[in-house]
């Protein structure tokens, strides 16, 4: 699995608070803090400051890569920002992300043509939010031939098909959990990821759902996650379904996770 | 008066079938429709309203309850008087331009309607001439805007002008929710309220329009 840490997003209090005050150490914290746990991507998202995202953006992609060697998810659909942004990164950043809504997509796409960059690829339209499986995998088809169409190579795609609240239509956990198999079928090669907490919403306990719903999305082929990578009831939840999955060599993965004490 | 805190009782508990069949024993003895409407299911729908704003009750429930109110309004449209219909005002409601997120304005639009408004639903990615136009059309007392992304937020200060530029400002309440959207942005951009959820909303907005 691939873990995109979602800690450090503007919209979260004290993140904001951190960029506000330039406090470098406590950016630096959350990121190592992530990095010490299976994170791969670390999100960076400033979306909040909407006159000063670009400036923003790239002092968190500098500070967190002051702290660790990891590479960073820019979250972002300002073309602006993402482009200032990818100036300081270092190494291969992801791009979080393209969507099939026109302005999104023509802004984006001429940033990551061509380039080795990963990239996330929202299945959203200007016809709204796609509600069955067809739809999104209509939409997922568009984008994965468009970015192919500009030279990106498919091991770099992330489809994100998009969660919607169960509390609204009991059908939704299913949608999307027919549509990451559907895309992993008929897109040979492409990943998926997605935050997946949007499932909860709008009901108690929401940690229970998350965490069964990983599980089912995992046993489909879901391969990147964007979540709290200090969460160890997700992270159990995880490990223990790729095991179970067929998708941990001699189930290595699950017995580190084991001696770390992630299972206490 | 008849005592109607049955129909209101079943109502909360989102029972269509026995609502329905208690709406109808009382249409069958005569109890007026107004009565039933706005004492049964109505402030039936207001405590729905308080108890999701409170986290007493989930969407799931409300769901439940809107259906049952709306297959009940279906059995007394027939006997409402207008006077019965248009006590609580109209509100026009949409998701600003750019924006195309509708689960959160639907569930406000499903709240505000089950509580009494009538309401000009202009969906998703709505410019504000749209706004402004739907508000002259109606004569409509309160807009309410939605915005599930930062960066479709200054999209609600435009809406807010544009409401300005056709003197429409003092002529209609504003109200705003979504996500991003905090009460301090809405003291921001000049609204009138700000609600984070949609029986909040349905609250805010009989407040407004007392």
């Amino acid at each position: 699995m691939i873990i995109i840490g979602e800690l450090i997003n503007a919209s979260r209090k004290a993140v904001a608070t951190a960029i506000e005050s330039c406090d470098k150490e406590a950016i630096r914290k959350i990121a190592m803090d992530q990095a010490e746990h299976h994170t791969d991507y670390i999100d960076v998202n400033a979306g909040i400051f909407v006159d000063k995202e670009a400036e923003y953006l790239t002092w968190l992609v500098e500070t967190v890569q002051d702290a660790t060697d990891i590479p960073c998810a820019i979250d972002s659909p300002d073309p602006k920002a993402v482009e200032a942004a990818l100036k300081v990164h270092k190494g291969t950043a992801m791009i979080n992300s393209i969507s099939l809504e026109k302005e999104r997509y023509d802004n984006i796409m001429p940033i990551i043509a061509g380039t080795g960059l990963k990239v996330v690829a929202l299945c959203m339209s200007d016809e709204g939010m796609p509600v069955t499986v067809d739809d999104r995998l209509k939409i997922a088809g568009k984008l994965i031939n468009g970015l192919l169409k500009n030279n990106i190579l498919v091991e770099n795609i992330f489809v994100d098909p998009l969660v919607q609240p169960l509390a609204v239509d009991k059908t939704y956990g299913m949608g999307f959990i027919n549509t990451i198999e559907a895309i992993k079928k008929e897109f040979k090669g492409i990943h998926t990821a997605c935050g997946l907490s949007n499932i909860s919403y709008g009901l108690p306990g929401r940690k229970h759902l998350n965490r069964a719903f990983m599980i089912q999305a995992v046993l489909k082929g879901l391969d990147g996650a964007i979540i709290n990578p200090l969460d160890k009831g997700m992270m159990s939840a995880i490990i223990t379904a790729e095991a179970l999955a067929g998708k941990d060599d001699y189930c290595m993965n699950y017995l580190k996770a084991f001696r770390s004490g992630l299972f206490n | 008066m008849t005592d109607l805190s049955e129909i209101t009782k079943a109502l909360i508990s989102g029972n269509t079938e026995q609502v329905c069949s208690l709406v109808k024993a009382e249409v069958t003895k005569g109890t007026n429709a107004g009565d039933i409407l706005n004492i049964g299911l109505i402030q039936g729908m207001d405590i729905v309203g308080e108890r999701m704003q409170s986290g007493d009750m989930f969407i799931p429930e409300v769901l439940m309850s809107a259906k049952t109110m709306s297959a009940a309004v279906e059995i007394l449209k027939p006997l409402l008087s207008a006077d019965d219909m248009s006590s609580a005002g109209h509100i026009v409601i949409g998701t600003v331009k750019g924006d195309l997120h509708d689960i959160g304005k639907n569930l406000v639009s499903m709240m505000v309607e089950s509580s009494g408004f009538e309401v000009t639903d202009l969906g998703v990615d709505v410019a504000p001439e749209a706004f402004v136009k739907a508000i002259q059309e109606k004569n409509a007392n309160i807009v309410a805007l939605s915005a599930l992304l930062t960066t479709t937020m200054p999209m609600m200060q435009q809406t807010m002008n544009a409401l300005v530029e056709s003197g429409l400002r003092d002529k209609v309440k504003v109200i705003v929710g979504g996500a991003p959207v905090n009460q301090d942005f809405a003291d921001k951009i000049g609204a009138d309220g700000y609600a984070p959820d949609a029986g909040s909303a349905s609250k805010l907005a009989k407040e407004l329009w007392a």
